[in-house]
């Protein structure tokens, strides 16, 4: 009681983290009539620079939904490249492209494209400009969470520059070190992949059709990823020590790397803005709940990128959770009481280990040059792109629309 | 205390079953605890009772509180698990409950929640016997624990406001509410404490709907409360009242 009375801000959820996760986190549950806080380490301006992150994110279809349930995607929409087809293929530098391509064209499966390509930079503006909208959030940034105190009746957050906010529920959105995720004790399964991701995006002379390739070469996955006009942005999965040294290369001897595996099939390249270097894990905490605590996105679990599938977990994370709090709001319940927290860990667990273990088993599958197994493999692409239902099954997951999904993925408003 | 009413000012309440409650009452707020299945229950039938007093009052039910300044009587309030949802939602709740550790239990906790709800350890005839008045009276698993179902019924119905709505839910007395919620419920699957229930007290929805035309209400609906033991979800049927079930009873204005 003299917690609440004491704060300088009383808010029905606290979202520690203004990422993508937490923004979007914050604007679903705006959507839905609660009171919420943000809190961001970085200030706006930096978030919006383009030097702060030159990473794309591949946005399913469903993904796509949950933007538009928040009032998002009219702002996105012209900044979304639409995959029409995605190429996968074996590969060697040597070589090129094995012939056996495994081919996903989106009429397989209907009408919509199979999602969208979005640099993470549109998504921030987008999601920090629609924040703006809703009276009821506010994005307190520069700030960071001191201390949280969690309770039966409510919890009481810290900030490092004194301010005390009270809230009903604190979400982690803090990223794949979460501090608050560590605060409340839950540990980890982690490792490092000894891998790589080298970004960058590239301008071509031939458009490219809305076509997604992603090639499979012994060191990682080489993905082309279409962006908006005749442009391409590139993640290369390198093996760590190669990639240290592709890093620092100049210009030109990068260029020429690149060059060998970007290949001439959209005509010719030049590199557009900086290359980025992004170390690769994966991550999963053992809950994602504590005592008026849940964890999303990255701070609940981290994958390997080559399905392109983490920042889609991350939303669905949104959805489910914003659904779970949203009507135990609308019944007058206690929104971060423990049947609450456990509806979304419930919903969540599942679909966020079959990625993680997917996603693993792929990078183990590919990432090397082994005889047999490339044969092997190949005839594995051969054999799926051959099986429709399999296929349509892959797709669909792809797009983010199997199992029991929440009403934002399904585009319904929350 | 009015004469007119006299079978109704009698004490209906059962003595050996106040102690029945007493003794588990700080465990209300444990959704882990004896009231596990209450509280899996309560969203279902929040979720009825929201949607029926916001139809009678003309709200709409996703705007941000409501059920603003609508008075509701929770008879039997427990620890409040119905309360302090309806508070949040903007009603102005009075709690009664014939056991003074569940009041305590429901104010402590109504405290810390930061909300403000009238909790009374008083019974339904009292209230009546003093002319008090609500928009809503919850008539919620109640009249199966009471020693004379008429009188409080009586009492109940006639705290209802004209023009207001008495949501009543219980257990109907058939061989399938035995076998489940009795051998079931608290034999076999131990989800309630043995005796929480007297199988002979429960009531068909023609004797309920009897007692609340009595009392001067006009009985709207009665659907079923059914368990999916697969999923532990709780949902309406409105073909199956054979074990739980609810319904809507309204005075007219």
């Amino acid at each position: 009681m003299s917690n609440r009375e004491q704060a300088d801000l009383e808010v029905d959820v606290l979202v520690a983290g203004g990422g993508m996760a937490g923004l979007t986190m914050g604007l679903a549950l705006a959507k839905g009539g609660l009171r919420v806080a943000i809190i961001e380490r970085q200030p706006p301006s930096t978030l919006r620079s383009a030097t702060f992150d030159g990473r794309t994110s591949a946005i399913a279809y469903g993904s796509a939904n949950v933007f538009d349930g928040i009032g998002v995607w009219s702002r996105l929409a012209a900044h979304a490249q639409p995959i029409q087809d995605i190429r996968v293929a074996d590969g060697t530098l040597m070589d090129g492209p094995s012939s056996l391509f495994l081919h996903y064209d989106y009429r397989d499966v209907g009408e919509h494209p199979l999602g969208y390509i979005l640099e993470n930079r549109d998504i921030r503006d987008s999601l920090l400009d629609a924040a703006a909208d809703y009276p009821e959030l506010q994005v307190l940034a520069p700030a960071a969470v001191a201390q949280t105190v969690r309770e039966t009746g409510g919890a009481v957050v810290l900030l490092t520059d004194g301010r005390r906010i009270s809230t009903q529920l604190v979400i982690g959105a803090d990223g794949r070190n979460s501090p608050l995720r560590e605060a409340a004790n839950i540990r980890v399964t982690r490792f490092d992949y000894p891998q790589t991701a080298i970004v960058c995006t590239v301008a071509h002379a031939r458009p490219h059709n809305g076509v997604a390739v992603e090639l499979f070469l012994p060191s990682g996955p080489f993905a082309m990823l279409p962006l908006t006009g005749e442009r391409s942005n590139v993640v290369w999965t390198e093996k760590n020590d190669l990639a240290r040294q592709m890093l620092v290369l100049d210009d030109e001897l990068f260029f020429e790397e690149l060059h060998k595996r970007f290949g001439d099939w959209l005509g010719e390249i030049r590199l557009e803005g900086p290359r980025f270097g992004f170390p690769l894990g994966l991550m999963h905490a053992e809950r994602y709940t504590d005592r008026r605590l849940a964890l999303i996105g990255d701070a609940a679990h981290v994958i390997h990128p080559i399905a392109g599938q983490g920042f889609n977990l991350g939303l669905r994370d949104v959805a489910a959770l914003a659904e779970s709090v949203v009507d135990a709001y609308r019944l007058g319940l206690d929104i971060g009481d423990g049947p609450v927290l456990a509806r979304y860990e419930r919903w969540r667990r599942f679909d966020n280990v079959f990625m993680a273990a997917a996603t693993d088993g792929l990078n183990r599958l590919f990432s090397n040059d082994i005889g047999p197994l490339r044969v092997a493999r190949d005839l594995g692409l051969a054999a799926v792109n051959r099986l429709p239902p399999v296929k349509r099954f892959f797709m669909r997951h792809a797009m983010g629309v199997v199992g029991d999904l929440p009403r934002l993925v399904k585009g319904e408003p929350i | 205390m009015t004469a007119s009413n006299s079978s109704a000012q009698a004490n209906t309440v059962d003595e050996s079953e106040v102690a029945k409650f007493a003794a588990i009452a700080e465990s209300w707020w444990d959704s882990e605890g004896p009231f596990r299945p209450l509280h899996q229950l309560n969203p279902t039938r929040l979720l009825y009772i929201r949607d029926r007093v916001a139809a009678q009052f003309g709200r709409d039910t996703t705007a941000p509180k409501p059920l603003n300044g609508l008075r509701i009587l929770d008879i039997g309030c427990g620890g409040g698990l119905l309360c302090e949802p309806l508070s949040r939602l903007g009603a102005i709740v009075v709690g009664i409950d014939a056991t003074d550790k569940n009041i305590h239990v429901a104010a402590q906790h109504a405290a810390q929640s930061g909300l403000a709800i009238n909790y009374r350890n008083t019974t339904a005839e009292a209230l009546f016997a003093a002319g008090k008045r609500f928009d809503v009276v919850l008539n919620m698993e109640v009249v199966e624990h009471v020693a004379d179902v008429d009188a409080f019924l009586e009492a109940s119905s006639g705290l209802v406001e004209d023009g207001g709505l008495m949501i009543a839910a219980t257990l109907n007395r058939t061989l399938k509410s035995y076998a489940l919620a009795i051998i079931g419920a608290e034999y076999l699957l131990r989800w309630l404490p043995r005796g929480t229930h007297d199988w002979k007290r429960f009531l068909r929805p023609s004797e309920l709907a009897a007692g609340l035309r009595r009392g001067g209400l006009t009985v709207e609906e009665f659907t079923g409360v059914v368990f999916n033991p697969l999923s532990g979800k709780w949902s309406l049927d409105p073909r199956d009242l054979d074990v739980n079930y609810i319904g809507v009873a309204v005075k007219s204005a």
